[in-house]
Order: C-alpha cells, then structure tokens, then sequence
C-alpha cells in the first residue's frame, strides 16, 4: 500500500530533485545480509519469551525459495489468556504504566525508533527473508516509515487534549482522554514492520496496553522488535505479542471478554468475523482496515509520463500486494491506446528476482496461498473476455514469483474488476465523461483509495470531492505519511488510522462534570 | 487511594547530580549570524559578570542596530520562498530539534555550570531543573512541528477553502536574565517548529549560554540564517528589533515598563504582532483548610525559588486569620534554614542577585516595607562582602496599599498578609495591574473551583505552585503581557492563518 517517504520527497520536489536517481539512494544502503541470525521465534508475554502453552510451533517460510526458515511457537487461546492478564495487569489504576507521565510515553516511543533505527539493516533483511519484499524498498521506505511512524506519535503522546466544557449551569465541565484499555491488534503480512508501527504508535502514545498477534506467514521482525520495546524500557505487560493463525489466536482476541479494543488490518471476509465476534463478546470497540478496489482515474489531460509511471507503482508496488493498490485503472478514450501500450512496456521492464538482489524491483508474493489464487484470478480474467497483454504466469520455478501481468479492455463486471487480486495484476479500463467514470469508480463495495490524474483545478476538485474513498491522491498514488489519517469507507473498514484522526480509535472520552457554588464566563 | 511514590514509579528520574565543571572555557563570545561568529560592526564590546563574585568572566561584542539590520538580512533570506527551510518537511523541523535536545543534553555539564557562573544560579537547579526544562521543551515542539494542521471550512457557495498555518516570517526575541537558557529554548522552539526564523537577542547579563547554542544550532544542522544571536542591549539592540520594519513579530520576556516600550515600538514601525511575558506580583490564597505543611512549603518555594527572581513568585501571600499566626512563625523559621554562598557548592540553597541594579532595587524596597509598617520577620539586608547576596526575608502584617504589596520587588522578600472572607481575598487578590499567576491551598472543592475560575490570572494553582511543564499555556492577564507560550496556544502565536478559497464547478457535503 505505500510508497516511500523517500520516494515523494525525491520526485515531488520540484526540478531540483527530480533527476536525483534511485541509485544514488541505494548507494547509501549498507550491503544486506540474506542469512540474518534469528534470534526471536516465541511468544513474548511481560516482557519475557515463552514457548506456547501448547509447545506447538509451526513453520516460517522464505517465499523466495519455499524453504522452512524457523519454526515460530503457536499462540493459541491459552497465550492469549495470559497474554491479556499480563495486558490487564499493566494497566491497574496506579501501575507504572498509568501513572507515567504522557512526556514520558513520548521518550520511550522515540526510544524505540531509535533501537530500529540502529538495528535498520538486519530488520530490513529479516524483513525481506520472511515477506519477500525487496531489501533496497524494506530498507528504504518500510523501516523509515517505520521509525517516522513511532517519532510522530512519540509527539502527540502529551498533546492530545482533553476540553473544558462551557455546560450550562452551575458546573465545572471537562474531558479527560483516557487509554481504552488492553488493546487486541492483528496485524497483516504485506507490511509486518510498519503495520505494528501503526498499530502500535497510536495505541502505547495514548497510554493503552497491547496484545498484538502476527502475521502466521511473516512473524518474524515484529517479533524482534518485542525485543527492541524491552530494551527501550516499556514496563512488562504493555505490549505482548503472539505469532499465531487467525482461527485460532486472532478469534480467542476479537472474542475475548477482557480485550476492551480490537484493530484489525487484513481482508474484508475476516473483517466480518472480527466485528461478528465483538458483537457476540463484549462490544469491544472495533477498528478495521480492510480490502480495496481503488480506482485511478486518467484524464486524457494528464501528464502522460507521471500518469503511466505512477499507475505502474500504484499497482505493482510491493508485489501488487497493498490494500490501496490502484486496481481499476480508467483512463480516457482518446489516450487509452497509448497509455495501454505504455503500461505493457513498463510492465515488462520490471525486474523480478531474488529479493537481496539490488536490481530487483519485485520479489515473490508472500505464500503459496496468495500465488495460487492469483494465477486462478488471471485465468479467470482471460476466460471473462480481458486481454492479456503482459505477463500471466509464474515467474521463476520455484518460490511464488508471478510476472508482472496487464489486462486491457477490462469491463466493470468481469472478476478481475471487482475483485481484490493483490497480485501484480493491472487492470486497465477506457472511460469517455467524467460523470461516468465517478459512477463507475465508485460502483463497488470498497471505499479504501482512489486517485485521479489531470492538470485542470477543477476536474481535480470535482473528482476528488465525488470519490467515495478514504484517501484520494491528486497527480499522485500510494503518498503515505504518519501525519494523515488513513481508512476506508464502505466494507473498506471502520475508523482512521495515522493522523490525529487515528488518536480517537485509541481513547475513551470521560466527561466529568462538578457542581460549582457559581458559574462565571 | 495510593500515596504518591509509594511505589515504583517509572516516571524520569531525576538525573545524578555532578559536580560542576571546573575549568569551564568559555568559547563562543560574538554575534551568531548566518551560523557564522561575527564581530559587532561598531568594534564595542561589553564586559560579563559573575554576580556571586563581581568577577568579570569575559567581554562579548556588542551588537548594535547595524548588527541587528544585519541579522535580519540573514533571517529574512533564510526565509525566503523555495529556499532550504521553507521546503523542508514540517517533521525534518521536529527531527532538528529533538537533534538539538541531544545536544543539550550532551553537553549539559556545560550548560548548567555556565548558566551557574554566568546567572547566579544554583548549579544544582541549573542542572536538573533548567536544562531539564530545556531539553523537554525543545522535545515537546519537535513533537508539535507536522502536527499544526490546518483546516477545511464548509464555506457557503461553490467553493473549497482551507488554511494553511504558515510561519509569520521573521521574529526577534528579547529575552531576559533570570532563566536565560529556558527562556531562550521558549523563545525559539515554538517559532522554529512552526518554521519561523529569528533573531533573538538574549539579556546582557547573561548572554553565554544563548551564544553557546549558537553552537549547537549549527552543529544539529539548521540551515544558516534560521536562528540568529546578537547580544547587546536593550535600548540599542532590542529597540532594533522592535522597530524593524522587516522584523514581522517580537516577542518578549521581561518588566512590564519595556514591554510597554516594545508595544509602541511595533505601533510606530510595522504593525508587527506583539506577543510579551512581563512582570507578576501573584496572590497565593491559603485558606485554614489547607494542608499547613505543604502550604508553608510550596509559599516558602513559590517566593524563594531562585532568589526570587521569578516573574510568578507568590508575592502576596494571603493567610487565613485562623491559621495566620501559625502560617507566619512556620514561613519565617522555614526562610532561616537558608545557606548563601557561591551558587556552584552543592550545600549552598541561595546565591546572588544577578546585578548591582537588582541588588539596589529590592533593598531599597525592603526599606520601604520596614518604613510603611509591615513587620520585618527575618532578614532585611545584604549577605557577605563581596556579590550580591541578599538575606532570606519574611515582612509580615502587610497591607495592601504598601509598595511591597503592590510592585515587583524580584528578590528573596516575602510578604504575608491576613484575609477573613473569600468575596474579600477575592477581591483583593485581583486588586493589581498584574495578572500573571495566582494559588489557592485548600481542601474544599467549592472552594478550589470557585478561586480557580474568579482569580484574574493566566495560570492558577489550587495546591500547589509553580506547577510549569512544556504542555501548559503560560502568560498573563491585564498588564502581565499578551499572548501565551507553549501548549499548543503557543504555537499560535508564531502562525499566520492564510485562508485559500477555489471555485469549484459544484459543490457538495
């Protein structure tokens, strides 16, 4: 779903900066380590490891080759019920943790950007064993979103006000934000680092306590960082962390009695199981952000060379697998040809390969799951009429790699137009009038992302005021900072995440009212 | 209920105390412009003191209007449009100043034996208390910097407008003598997180320590011209900037007399804004349902701290008749336990006055107390032979109608005074052209609430005094200035709201 920090300032600065060359970044990327040491692999409760109370353990996977690369301890509902008594436990009226001062909240937080500040490289390599994504962008743009992530919120931990009230009457009226409690986060494989940054900064800078479950196929870094968070000095019990499957250690958190919040990041299907099981739990309050089908919509207005590149990222970016990847692509009838034939050719430059290599611009997709059931949505996409272009079929013989692969002449009802393939699939639409392309961009059930491509004001203001979409990018795709709020509308998800916006989803607002001999202005 | 630090609490500790540094150097003695060392264009250079010695410690250059005229050139260019500071990322501000915050804290030792040396102040207060202030200060607005956001507005029309929070441009800072580094780090954290630039001229007593930053600004990486330093004084230096035409906002830290002064100057020059943090003479309300011990206490403090020279120092105490008596023999037995002395020994609890001025003002004050009637408890006079000591001193029956109820005395001078009813405190309290910060002890809630909302102050203390953290708005009332520092109001006061409106074809919700 992003794109680096990095990225935007390099090519949305002006002239200046447009030349500086990707390379001249890589350059500064310290030689990664494809066999990094694994030293976290078991549940880490009260800032100590266990094995689960079950000992099983399941295996890791390096996507690249297929090959095992540790067994991981499986959480299960036994680890979360002591992982959530340690979370309870944390959180007592007068434990350290409550009654530290929010400042101080801030100083841990930033501490802790500092540890993955300095643990960078091996994080990113560790990153790119497990999930498959390259080093150069895991280096470049996830850990640095990383750590800006948990610098921004280490920032508001003391700024986010609570109001005095001006009540009618002889009282004194006033909100205190208060943490909402032990906090359930199940976090998703496409972004497993950045992902617990962002579940994790909003949540431990308001002052919650966290039991957070992994990703089964990608558990590895964020388990590190458990590491990281001991080392900064988070009390024990303020944030526990549970590598597990989603049937089991993720339905024992959404349907915990003594979890006061779940957040969930992940597909729209489990999306409805976690609301589903708040509801017959506890009312947990319940955040989710979920799957997309984001439309980019290019007016034949557009500058032609930005709108074809950034297209191309908004797709293809790490693997095609992004919530907000750009799915639909409608572009105008009069430049629909040429933008077509363009996307093919920039399509097939891109270099798919083993991960650790720095030329490599895509790696595999996460698991074999993920690979089996894109091939099944390009066969379908051919069987329902699309025209393949590029791309197609597996890219290498063995590890889950898929070429990069473009649809022409898509129709809105085909699968591959409604559905989310989170593949490196591009579809590509022709639209002729701006009141149609709005009604069909938004003629689907997700609301994640959406942009629109075009050099005139009003098109842009009318266009982006039209699209049912949490987020929209005018002239630009997948620009992600941890200043603005990010969420979906529709089955796209339930509440913001980042910005100040993603403060709200972690507090409880107490209204306390004193009665007062005499009210004055 | 738990008794606070019954129990481990994770909160920052204070850090270990160290010994002050012996040989201290002192390096950085000229006007910071442009992230250069200048000499003042005039070739004048002014001597600095050591108060609890008289010693001179060294001579810095002296800027004048030509140096000022030159600072804002570098400011206003580093502001310029498309230029590196205008373009960086709102969070590269913050990630600057929490850089600079490590360098404070680096090199604290330094900065508190300096700030000792140079202010009279006690090196164990400099240490854990101002240059923990400072360093939370700067990290405080580092945080703010990518968190001032502007607006949508669901204007009428077919229209979109938003605000854009925008720096105001370039800001002279005149600050003062009493916390020269914390003033200094209030002064340019907020405008530099909001992407200002200034030219800051720090107190002539006391101009080390800025210029020491100077240093630090520098070595974190601020571009040059962001923030400027010219040393100097008030009628020639600060009276620049204040009339500057090209000088877009001054803000200001000290007497209420300059402050006028500083008012009139942007009327006659550019209309620039005007923000000022002036003098205080603060009530500090202690009802006979108070806890006595902690009363006595933070009173004792909310004077005291720093020789007094705090521009919120509990000036007039108000005591509950019951308790009065009681009130007044626990305060003048409390001020006795002082020892004065060289500010850098670790058993010393009082140093100087910062200068002769100072020193000269309040004993003619404490004259004027004895002369009108108050009773002398305790003290009254100078300490030593040599810096400029005075004794800890209780007056106690004072009225209000006495000048030491009613001006700045900004010295170790206590004035306790009876009350009977609350309409009558009340009153008395908000009897003053001051309004900068007020106390009431307490156990009643009614009580609490009601001084909390009747005193005419900017910061009101029920229980305790001098409460101050980076979080909370600070400033006064009436004739204790205009405008707020820190919290987020702070950073109001260094923005300019821009509202942009855009036809749009149609409008929708």
């Amino acid at each position: 779903m992003l794109r680096a920090a990095v990225f935007t300032a390099r090519l949305c600065r002006g002239p200046a900066r447009l030349g500086a060359p990707f390379s001249a970044a890589a350059a500064s990327i310290p030689a990664p380590n494809p066999r990094p040491d694994i030293f976290c692999n078991k549940i880490f409760i009260n800032n100590e490891w266990h094995d689960a109370v079950s000992k099983k353990t399941f295996p890791s996977i390096n996507p690249a080759t297929g090959e095992v690369i540790c067994q991981v301890a499986e959480g299960d509902k036994a680890d979360v019920d002591k992982a959530v008594k340690a979370a309870k436990a944390a959180f007592q009226l007068g434990s350290p943790w409550r009654r530290m001062d929010a400042s101080h909240r801030g100083k841990l937080l930033n501490r802790l950007a500092d540890l993955i500040e300095r643990d960078r490289a091996y994080l990113a390599a560790l990153e790119t064993l497990d999930n498959g994504k390259p080093y150069s962008i895991a280096y470049l743009v996830d850990l640095d979103m990383v750590v800006k992530c948990l610098r921004y919120f280490a920032g508001w931990s003391d700024k986010f006000h609570g109001k005095t009230i001006p009540l009618d009457g002889d009282f004194f009226c006033y909100t205190r934000h208060e943490p909402v409690g032990v906090c359930g986060q199940i976090i998703p494989w496409n972004f497993p680092l950045l992902m617990q940054a962002w579940k994790l900064g909003p949540a431990l800078a308001t002052g919650n306590v966290v039991v957070m479950k992994v990703a089964e196929q990608t558990p590895l870094s964020a388990l590190y960082v458990a590491n990281l968070i001991k080392e900064a000095g988070f009390p024990p019990g303020v944030v526990n962390i549970i590598p597990g499957y989603g049937p089991t250690a993720g339905a024992a958190i959404s349907s915990h009695m003594d979890v006061d919040k779940v957040a969930f990041t992940g597909s729209t299907e489990v999306g409805h199981l976690i609301q589903k099981a708040a509801a017959e739990s506890n009312l947990k309050r319940v955040t989710l952000e979920l799957g997309g089908k984001s439309p980019n919509i290019i007016m034949s207005d557009a500058d032609m060379d930005w709108a074809v590149d950034q297209a191309h990222f908004a797709l293809f970016f790490n693997q095609g697998q992004c919530c907000c990847a750009g799915s639909r692509t409608y572009v105008q009838e009069d430049i629909y040809h040429e933008f077509v034939e363009r996307s093919v050719e920039k399509a097939k430059s891109r270099v798919v390969g083993n991960p650790f290599d720095s030329k490599t611009e895509q790696g595999p997709q996460v698991d074999e799951e993920q690979f089996k059931k894109i091939l099944g949505y390009i066969s379908t996409g051919k069987r329902e009429g699309a025209k393949l272009l590029c791309g197609g079929n597996p890219a290498a013989d063995r590890g889950y790699f898929i070429q990069p692969t473009v649809f022409g002449d898509v129709q809105d009802n085909m699968t591959i137009a409604r559905e989310e393939i989170f593949g490196p699939v591009m579809q590509i639409l022709k639209f002729k009038t701006i009141e149609e392309v709005i009604e069909r961009a938004n003629d689907s059930k997700y609301g994640l992302a959406a942009a629109v491509f075009t050099k005139d004001l009003d098109k842009a203001n009318y266009v982006s005021q039209s699209l049912r979409a949490g987020t929209v990018w005018i002239n630009c795709y997948d620009v992600f900072g941890a200043q603005a709020p990010f969420g979906g509308y529709k089955a796209s998800g339930n509440g913001r995440e980042l910005g100040e916006y993603g403060l709200e989803a972690y507090i409880e607002v107490k209204n306390v009212t004193i009665k007062i001999p005499q009210k004055n202005s | 209920m738990k008794k606070q630090g019954s129990d481990s609490n994770p909160a920052p500790v204070l850090p270990a105390l160290p010994e002050p540094l012996k040989d201290l150097k002192i390096k950085y003695t000229k006007i910071f412009i442009n992230n250069e060392w200048h000499d003042s264009i005039s070739g004048k250079k002014f001597e600095v003191f050591n108060p609890a010695n008289e010693e001179k410690i060294c001579e810095v250059e002296e800027g004048d209007k030509e140096d000022v005229d030159k600072a804002v050139k570098a400011a206003r260019k580093a502001f310029e449009f498309g230029s590196p500071w205008r373009t960086m990322d709102a969070s590269e501000r913050g990630r600057l100043l929490n850089k600079l915050a490590d360098l404070v804290e680096r090199d604290r030792l330094i900065l508190a034996t300096m700030e000792a040396i140079n202010g009279g102040k006690l090196f164990s207060t400099a240490y854990l208390m101002d240059l923990g202030a400072c360093i939370k200060t700067l990290r405080y607005c580092a945080g703010w910097a990518d968190k001032i956001h502007g607006r949508t507005v669901p204007m009428d029309g077919n229209f979109f407008t938003f605000t854009r929070h925008e720096p105001i441009g370039v800001c002279g800072q005149i600050i003062p003598w009493n916390f020269p580094l914390v003033m200094f780090i209030w002064k340019i954290a907020p405008a530099l997180c909001c992407g200002n630039t200034v030219v800051v001229k720090p107190a002539e007593q006391t101009p080390l320590t800025a210029l020491y930053m100077g240093s630090l600004i520098k070595e974190a990486g601020i571009p040059p011209g962001v923030v400027n330093i010219v040393p100097g004084f008030g009628p020639t230096a600060g009276a620049a900037i204040s009339h500057h035409m090209d000088v877009d906002k001054v803000a200001f830290t000290g007497s209420t007399e300059v402050g006028k002064l500083i008012k009139e100057a942007a009327g006659k020059s550019n209309l620039k804004r005007v923000t000022l943090e002036l003098g205080g003479k603060s009530p500090n309300i202690i009802f006979a349902d108070a806890d006595l011990d902690a009363a006595v206490e933070f009173a004792h403090i909310g004077l005291f701290y720093h020789q007094g020279q705090c521009c919120i120092a509990g000036s007039r105490i108000f005591v509950e008749e019951p308790i009065y008596d009681e009130f007044v023999r626990r305060s003048i037995e409390r001020a006795k336990k002082y020892t004065l002395g060289n500010p850098l020994l670790p058993d010393v609890q009082q140093g100087p006055q910062i200068d002769k001025e100072q020193f000269q003002k309040i004993l003619e004050l404490i004259e004027s107390g004895k002369k009108e009637g108050a009773k002398l408890e305790c003290g009254g006079g100078p300490w030593g032979d040599k810096g400029y000591f005075i004794q800890p001193t209780v007056f106690s029956n004072v009225t209000d109608d006495m000048r030491i109820a009613k001006e700045e005395i900004f010295g170790p001078v206590q004035q306790i005074m009876k009350f009977k009813t609350i309409d009558e405190v009340i009153k008395r309290a908000n009897n003053t052209t001051y309004g900068l910060a007020a106390a009431v002890f307490t156990k009643d809630i009614d009580k609490a609430l009601t001084f909390a909302a009747a005193l005419q102050a900017g910061t009101v203390w029920v229980n305790c005094y001098s409460a101050m953290s980076a979080q909370c708005p600070f400033g006064g009332f009436k004739m204790s200035g205009n405008g707020r520092e820190m919290g987020e109001y702070g950073l109001h006061e260094y923005t300019e709201v821009k509202t942009v409106t855009i036809k749009i074809p149609q409008k929708n919700s």
